[in-house]
């Protein structure tokens, strides 16, 4: 290259030898004898499980048969999961009424999905999220008794949380009709509390009722785990940002929780929401059961998620939180627009583990009697005549929990890309 | 570099007051005795060996550091522990640091208009085209859609100049701004430094860039080991510098 003068270099192409198609496989699969030797053996080996698998799974595969004895000298029983899927997805729901299940399931999961898309990310979240979760809990409960406390609370939380929320942006009227709904359901509330009005109750009831004892299947899954993760998230959060508080009282009582719930297992936790509660709470009052596993889900996933997202906040430079307190940002700005959006892009991975963590978790309910999707596929082996095919219903099981798991890993990736875009140094 | 003229500041009030400031870290006493008067319109610079206590000093201004002992007050309201107080002067004063402090997950535009829009509830429309001026003033407006990351050190520390700039500020503190940079992207930081000084803003930087002190400073301090040692207009101090440890700090900076 003496012809070019300095300066003028001319820019190169890489050499060609390692390049394409060949060149990959020589240097990946062949480049030495045991390289080559191990390649071999385990495309034989592969071949060979695909090969079995395939043979019992697909080829001599029984689909359909009047009972299980048909299915014996055969390869994999699918007609067991033909006749029983219903049962493995809807549980003990009144057999008829199996399309709404069906379609609570169909209303959560495009929920979900559509709230997996940033440009998504706004207030018409919001009101998805009311109405999807009403519409779902519709179809399930087939009534919904709003009572006159339940009714006044929400109208005060609606009020404060539009109070809070539109407390910059918003004009002067907008913001005293947020406090004159709040103040609304205060005083109805308190009214109501000291019975100076009377009760009264909302029904909406276009179904017939079913009560949560008679659910199971897919939608207990999916609302365990949604509604788990959705609640259990922000509780995370304020855990997180509590651990790391100033102030000793809400430090020393965060971390008591953390620990305190991270210590016992999720089981223990449920055998406690289930059989201890109940002894503590006054005579004549009940909470449903499926609540309360709802409420022990939610605690154990809350101390997970704190302590992942303490690892995040600790993951910022202290300059950052110079840098916002500088400039008077106030500590909720701070948070909210500097520390969390920071925190939580860093612990992308971390978070969704623990979230198919949790979405398996829930299986553990089926220790306090609840049928989750795991228990009703567990169900459907009692029956005698279809004794004996404990593997095609467990590789079920475990394909529906798959495509669930895989498809958040999958989501975990394409979040980290998106939000990272133009920001990676 | 342009030698602006000392300019007369006797009648100018004055903005910044330090009364007997005392700073520990533990045992270590890191600001013993601090006494300061700013005019407005002054522009000082601060200088030291490592360790002295400059970099603290500014940071009590704005309650990055909390002092134990003395008096700051800053536009006449005294600094306390009442989280109002603290952020009514933070309002007032803007700073920049030594490893800029931007914020990676916010575009340049957002980074500059985020604290206008929240503490002073300034509408969008307004904190951009703010943001956009200033953004012109520190020559980079071409940079607004991109993220810090994607910039050179150079152009990061003019984003945050710009940032602070865009709270209307009274008051500038600059933490070794230039320190980080790589040589050549010093300059056209110290430009944009030099502009705002001749503007009349009132500044304290803490630097070691001599250059910079001769050109704009009304006045110079030397600290060493927690205490204001020598302070006096650049001409004074660099010619005439009567204290040994000012010597012994100018002839390490100077002829190395």
């Amino acid at each position: 290259m003496t012809d070019v003068p300095v300066g003028e270099r001319r820019q190169l192409p890489p050499p060609t030898t390692d390049s394409g198609a060949w060149g990959w496989i020589r240097q990946n699969l062949f480049s030495s004898w045991g390289n080559g030797i191990t390649t071999v053996a385990l495309v034989l080996a592969i071949v060979w499980l695909l090969n079995w698998f395939i043979e019992w799974a697909v080829l001599t595969a029984v689909w359909t048969a009047p009972s299980g004895q048909d299915c014996r000298g055969h390869g994999a029983c699918w007609a067991l999961i033909h006749e029983k899927y219903r049962y493995i997805f809807f549980g003990s729901f009144p057999y008829e009424q199996h399309w709404r299940p069906l379609f609570a399931v169909i209303a959560m999961l495009a929920m979900l999905i559509l709230s997996a898309d940033r440009r998504m990310w706004n207030k018409r979240l919001i009101w998805i999220w009311s109405i999807g979760s009403f519409v779902s809990f519709l179809l399930m409960f087939g009534e919904i008794n709003l009572s006159s406390s339940l009714i006044f609370s929400i109208v005060l939380i609606v009020g404060v949380a539009g109070a809070t929320l539109r407390s910059t942006a918003g004009s002067a009227a907008e913001i005293n009709a947020w406090r004159a709904v709040a103040g609304i359901g205060f005083v109805g509330l308190m009214l109501r509390l000291l019975g100076l009005l009377p009760a009264f109750t909302i029904s909406i009831a276009p179904l017939s009722y079913v009560e949560t004892s008679l659910w199971g299947g897919l939608p207990v899954t999916i609302i365990l785990a949604t509604y788990g993760l959705l609640f259990a998230f922000p509780l995370g959060i304020l855990l997180a940002l509590g651990r790391r508080s100033h102030l000793p009282l809400i430090k020393g009582l965060c971390v008591g929780f953390i620990e305190l719930i991270r210590g016992v297992p999720l089981i223990s936790l449920l055998i406690m929401a289930s059989v201890m509660l109940p002894l503590f709470l006054p005579s004549g009052v009940t909470i449903d059961k499926f609540l309360r596993a709802l409420v022990a889900v939610i605690l154990f996933a809350a101390a997970y998620i704190a302590e992942v997202v303490r690892g995040g906040l600790q993951s910022l430079p202290k300059g950052q939180y110079e840098a916002a307190d500088a400039m008077g940002l106030t500590y909720f700005q701070k948070t909210a627009l500097v520390i969390l959006p920071q925190a939580l892009r860093v612990v992308i991975p971390p978070l969704i583990n623990t979230f198919i963590g949790f979405f398996k978790d829930t299986s553990l309910v089926l220790i306090i009697g609840i049928f989750d999707f795991l228990n009703t596929a567990n169900q459907a082996l009692v029956d005698p005549k279809w004794a004996g095919f404990p593997s095609e219903v467990y590789l079920f099981a475990a394909f529906v929990y798959f495509c669930f798991c895989f498809s958040m890993s999958r989501y975990s990736k394409y979040l980290e890309t998106e939000l990272n875009k133009g920001t990676r140094r | 570099m342009a030698i602006t003229a000392a300019h007369d500041l006797s009648q100018a009030p004055s903005v910044i007051q330090l009364k007997g400031v005392n700073k520990w870290y533990g045992q270590f006493h890191v600001l013993s005795d601090i006494n300061l008067d700013v005019k407005q319109g002054e522009r000082i610079v601060i200088c030291g060996p490592s360790g002295s206590g400059k970099s603290t000093l500014i940071r009590c201004i704005n309650r990055l550091e909390e002092h134990q002992r003395g008096d700051i007050a800053v536009h006449g309201v005294t600094l306390s522990n009442d989280v109002k107080n603290i952020e009514a002067i933070r309002r007032e004063v803007g700073m920049v640091f030594q490893s800029f402090n931007l914020f990676p997950h916010l575009t340049i535009l957002d980074n500059l208009t985020l604290a206008p829009i929240w503490v002073k509830k300034m509408p969008k429309r307004e904190a951009e085209d703010i943001a956009m001026s200033l953004l012109r003033r520190v020559r980079i407006p071409e940079q607004a859609s991109k993220y810090p990351g994607q910039l050179s050190g150079g152009q990061q520390q003019r984003v945050a100049i710009a940032r602070a700039l865009c709270m209307r500020p009274k008051i500038m503190l600059f933490d070794e701004p230039t320190s980080a940079l790589d040589p050549e992207m010093v300059k056209e930081v110290l430009d944009v430094m030099i502009e705002l000084a001749t503007e009349g803003m009132t500044m304290l930087c803490v630097t070691h860039e001599m250059g910079f002190a001769r050109a704009v400073a009304d006045r110079v301090i030397f600290m060493d080991r927690g205490e204001i040692v020598e302070q006096g207009p650049p001409t004074e101090f660099f010619a005439n510098p009567r204290n040994e440890r000012t010597r012994t700090f100018l002839g390490q900076i100077l002829h190395h």
